[in-house]
């Protein structure tokens, strides 16, 4: 489902100097694996977020995206690509403020150009499945934090996309909620979804099938969980 | 642009922030409003002056006698100057060139004008049938006078229009008789005149007859001319700066003396009024489109501040798949569909207000303030595409940065 090889990623600092991020990255993810990404940071865990995401381009190797080499995208391909194919959970929620919760869920659909009531039919059924569809009608300052990222991961799931990607999914949230939020991506992750999260908590990291461990943009480990290990997924 | 589903989205971006769009809105409302205030209250100003000024030929010259101020050539100071026929004669000779139309006017005031049962005090000029061009007189009904009237000094009268009003009410004095003064005149012309009220309770008979019936010999009152139109206004004070001089040499009356004899040249204050016309414009101009700019500035900010306001949605639309275009297209949509209705709004009120004060100003020199529409549409416009162009630098800006970076935008 995603592949790098040999990834590399460098920024600009003032005029001369750059900042080598990612050193060379190789790595294979199937479809329907559960992982998760850990570093401090500073680790080049967000930058690669970001380029699995289409937020960022690399600067040299390969990125294949669902069997697609990703190259010279130009924004519009990116923003094609990101809505067909993946879905965002972020650690700030990233709700529109004025939109109530069905609308923020819906939103994805609208930029995909399904009709407005099919759009409400397909989001109030996620918001549903993430369990708050008796508060379709509320505004995100009227929901919790917990509540707030359900929103957002149902907005990630509403496209039905190949890949859900989850940068500190539970970075704002109180340690109960935390459970709640895992548990929900489990149940997707057992539907037989992707899904790729980014964290630098440990408790987060074990319930995940997989660990990838970074450091100074290198992989410097990757191996199963005892939960991975459970699932009899990897032989 | 016309996807309904667009406008749905538009519409509750615009509904759900209500400060933003009142704000952007208002100062569209207000820069029309004003610019439309302002221009209105300036044509109306110009409305003022140019009908002040209207009411004679722009290049007429009158020219009337008085008493001497000083002594000259061993006559006393104090002695009446009266033209007579031979000075007809003399300035039409002596200036052939620079006149245009010439009539010599015998004038009687508070005549008695009757008829049948109607009566009424005006007064009566004698003139020749040059006189029409000089009050820019145009003839209603009937004809005006002919040189077959003076000829024959034919008792036949031409009317203003409110004198017709006054002696025959609703109907046609045309082809009637009037009694002035006990005799018998037949009205041949009703005419009206730009020169306002006064100018059309005047009656015109021919100047033979009015000189028979009103003097003893061949005096006259005062002369009517126009210069020929080809002469500058410098060079028609030249010609009646001469003919000063020269009519006052043939009267004997001192060349520094102000009050024997009188030139009236209307070049100078036209002069004057269509430099102070100029010089308005100018003004109202300047007004207008300070109005304009401050609007533009005004709505480039808010628009400036919108999009920067906006920059985490714009982001989290991004992630969610908008592309650049769609990001350009919702921005730009929302603000000229504000300005267009805000504008339309104030160019409204501003039209309104204006024909509210409609005469209420008339006190203040300002008659009829109104805007021709084509001057406020175009503004209006002027605006939308300032507040689009204001509109699409930041948006484009917005479109182009990284979903990421505007997240981060906290």
């Amino acid at each position: 489902m995603i592949e790098f090889k040999q990834l590399h990623k460098s920024y600009p600092i003032g005029k001369k100097d750059s900042l080598h991020v990612l050193k060379g990255l190789n790595l294979k993810i199937n479809e329907g694996e559960f992982v998760s990404i850990m570093g401090s940071s500073g680790s080049g865990k967000s930058t690669l977020l970001n380029i699995v995401g289409l937020l960022d381009t690399h600067d040299e190797g390969e990125y294949i995206l669902n069997g697609q080499t990703i190259e010279k995208l130009d924004e519009k391909k990116a923003a094609i690509l990101r809505n067909k194919f993946l879905g965002f959970v972020f650690q700030s929620f990233n709700l529109i403020a004025y939109k109530n919760a069905l609308e923020n869920v819906a939103l994805p659909l609208y930029y995909k150009g399904i009709g407005r009531k099919e759009r409400q039919e397909i989001a109030l059924k996620y918001l549903d499945k993430v369990g708050l569809k008796n508060w379709a009608t509320h505004l995100p300052n009227e929901l919790s934090g917990g509540q707030k990222q359900r929103v957002a991961i149902a907005r990630a799931l509403v496209t039905n996309p190949k890949v859900v990607l989850a940068d500190e999914p539970t970075g704002a949230l109180d340690s109960t909620t935390t459970d709640n939020v895992m548990d929900l991506l489990k149940d997707i992750n057992d539907e037989g979804m992707t899904v790729f999260v980014i964290t630098h908590e440990e408790e987060v990291a074990k319930q995940t099938d997989r660990i990838v461990r970074l450091k100074d943009g290198i992989i410097i480990s990757d191996e199963i969980t005892e939960a991975g290990k459970l699932k009899g997924k990897y032989v | 642009m016309f996807d309904l589903d667009r406008w749905q989205e538009i519409f509750q971006t615009l509904s759900k922030n209500k400060l933003r769009t009142a704000l952007s809105g208002f100062t569209i409302a207000f820069a029309i409003l004003l610019f439309t205030l302002l221009f209105g209250i300036g044509n109306g100003l110009k409305n003022t002056f140019s009908e002040q000024f209207a009411g004679d030929s722009q290049n007429s010259v009158y020219i009337r006698s008085g008493k001497t101020t000083k002594p000259y050539k061993g006559l006393q100071s104090g002695r009446s100057i009266q033209f007579k026929n031979d000075d007809s004669k003399f300035i039409n000779t002596k200036f052939e060139d620079e006149i245009q139309f010439f009539s010599p006017n015998v004038e009687r005031f508070n005549v008695l004008a009757v008829y049948k049962g109607e009566q009424n005090r005006y007064q009566v000029r004698g003139v020749y049938p040059d006189y029409q061009p000089l009050e820019s007189a145009v003839v209603e009904q009937g004809r005006f006078l002919t040189y077959l009237d003076l000829e024959k000094k034919a008792k036949v009268l031409a009317i203003g229009r409110l004198v017709e009003k006054d002696l025959f009410g609703n109907f046609s004095g045309l082809g009637k008789n009037i009694n002035l003064d006990g005799i018998s005149y037949k009205v041949v012309g009703v005419f009206s005149d730009p020169g306002g009220d006064s100018d059309e309770r005047m009656i015109y008979t021919p100047f033979s007859t009015a000189q028979g019936m009103y003097r003893d010999n061949d005096e006259l009152d005062r002369f009517g001319l126009t210069y020929n139109p080809n002469l500058s206004v410098d060079e028609s004070l030249v010609f009646t700066n001469l003919l000063t001089k020269m009519l006052k040499e043939k009267h004997n009356v001192d060349p520094r003396d102000q009050g024997a004899i009188r030139v009236q040249n209307y070049a100078e204050g036209t002069k004057n009024v269509e430099q102070f016309m100029g010089v308005l414009n100018v003004i109202i101009l300047f007004i207008g489109i300070g109005t304009l700019i401050a609007g533009i500035i005004g709505i480039s900010n808010i628009m400036v501040y919108i999009v920067k306001e906006r920059t985490k949605e714009l982001g989290i639309r991004k992630a969610l798949g908008a592309t650049p275009s769609s990001i350009i297209g919702m921005i730009m949509v929302e603000s000229i569909f504000v300005t267009a209705l805000a504008g339309y709004a104030g160019l409204t009120i501003g039209m309104f207000t204006l024909k509210a004060l409609g005469t209420s100003l008339e006190d203040y020199f300002i008659k009829d303030p109104t805007v021709e529409t084509y001057v406020v549409v175009g503004a209006t416009i002027v605006l939308i595409i300032a507040g689009t162009i204001a509109g699409y630098i930041p948006a484009k800006r917005a479109a182009r940065i990284k979903p990421i970076d505007a997240l981060n935008d906290k």
